[in-house]
């Protein structure tokens, strides 16, 4: 059943009917929901009590790191479908991922940089969520440099899909890495039994992590389309130096 | 130390870097599809 409803949107054409109207939904959604939610969270949540004003910067800091884990996330279960089930579009969309989740990891370093600076009195610490999450950024280098270097465009290889699996390993570290180890990063605030921050904060974070989700999904389908058309134009150049 | 530099930072890298990539990705996008759609109208 499931492999059916699966292999139904193996066929490009069918995807991309449904993916170019879906895309500039998803785009545009996703700048309002993104912009607003910065403007309230920049101008209209009040001064925390000890990180003061700086605690605005939540607002960019963690939907980017959720992203960033969400991406690769991804990577890995397109990874598994494709050397799996042979899905045809799972290793075009594994490969479309890579880059906004490169994006969106950097995003967090820089910002949680920035934001270490005032509070810890810091810009850096070598301990187990920043090193984790630094070296999710360079998994998804790697990544990028392993599925360019495929001359099979559109199709990922096969070592890009296992690099993709065995990398999504670091993902459970970089959660459990403030429990593990001693961090000058903050225990979960959000967890699924509930926040510990306040509602001040907590509705806009979260229309910025809808707004962010949203992009992120628009970031997909737009680089999954540059794919597919890639695929069509090799296929037609193929097909013309043929004749 | 005054707050207001980090978070005008912070917000600038991330606009420029959502910024960038979307533009890229877009413009990447139609100019792919245009040259795959004008390469499937010759005969």
């Amino acid at each position: 059943m499931h492999r059916r409803v699966m292999h139904r949107f193996a066929n490009p054409a069918r995807f991309l009917r449904i993916a170019k109207p879906l895309t500039p939904w998803l785009l545009w959604s996703g700048i309002a929901l993104t912009l607003g939610a910065c403007l309230w969270g920049a101008f209209f949540t009040p001064t925390e009590r000890l990180m003061g004003d700086t605690v605005k910067i939540i607002f960019v800091h963690v939907p980017a790191a959720w992203l960033g884990m969400g991406g690769w996330t991804g990577i890995a279960i397109a990874s598994i479908v494709q050397l799996v089930w042979r899905h045809p579009l799972a290793g075009v969309s594994a490969r479309a991922i890579a880059v906004p989740g490169a994006t969106f990891a950097a995003i967090c370093l820089i910002t949680g940089s920035i934001w270490g600076r005032p509070t810890w009195g810091t810009w850096w610490v070598w301990d187990g969520r920043l090193t984790s999450m630094l070296v999710l950024f360079f998994l998804y280098l790697g990544y990028i440099a392993l599925s360019n270097a495929s001359s099979e465009k559109g199709d990922t290889s096969r070592v890009a899909a296992v690099f993709g699996i065995i990398g999504a390993v670091n993902i459970p570290i970089i959660n459990r890495s403030v429990i593990w180890w001693e961090s000058q990063h903050q225990k979960a605030s959000i967890t699924l039994g509930g926040s510990s921050i306040d509602q001040a904060y907590l509705v806009p974070l979260f229309v910025s992590v809808a707004g962010f989700s949203l992009l992120f999904g628009a970031l997909v389908l737009m680089r999954m389309r540059t794919a597919l058309a890639e695929m069509r134009i090799e296929a037609r150049m193929r097909r013309m130096a043929d004749y | 130390m005054p707050h207001a530099p980090f978070i005008i930072a912070s917000f600038a890298v991330t606009g420029v870097g959502i910024s960038w990539l979307v533009i890229s990705s877009y413009l990447a996008m139609r100019r792919t599809e245009a040259s795959a759609d004008e390469l499937r109208q010759q005969p």
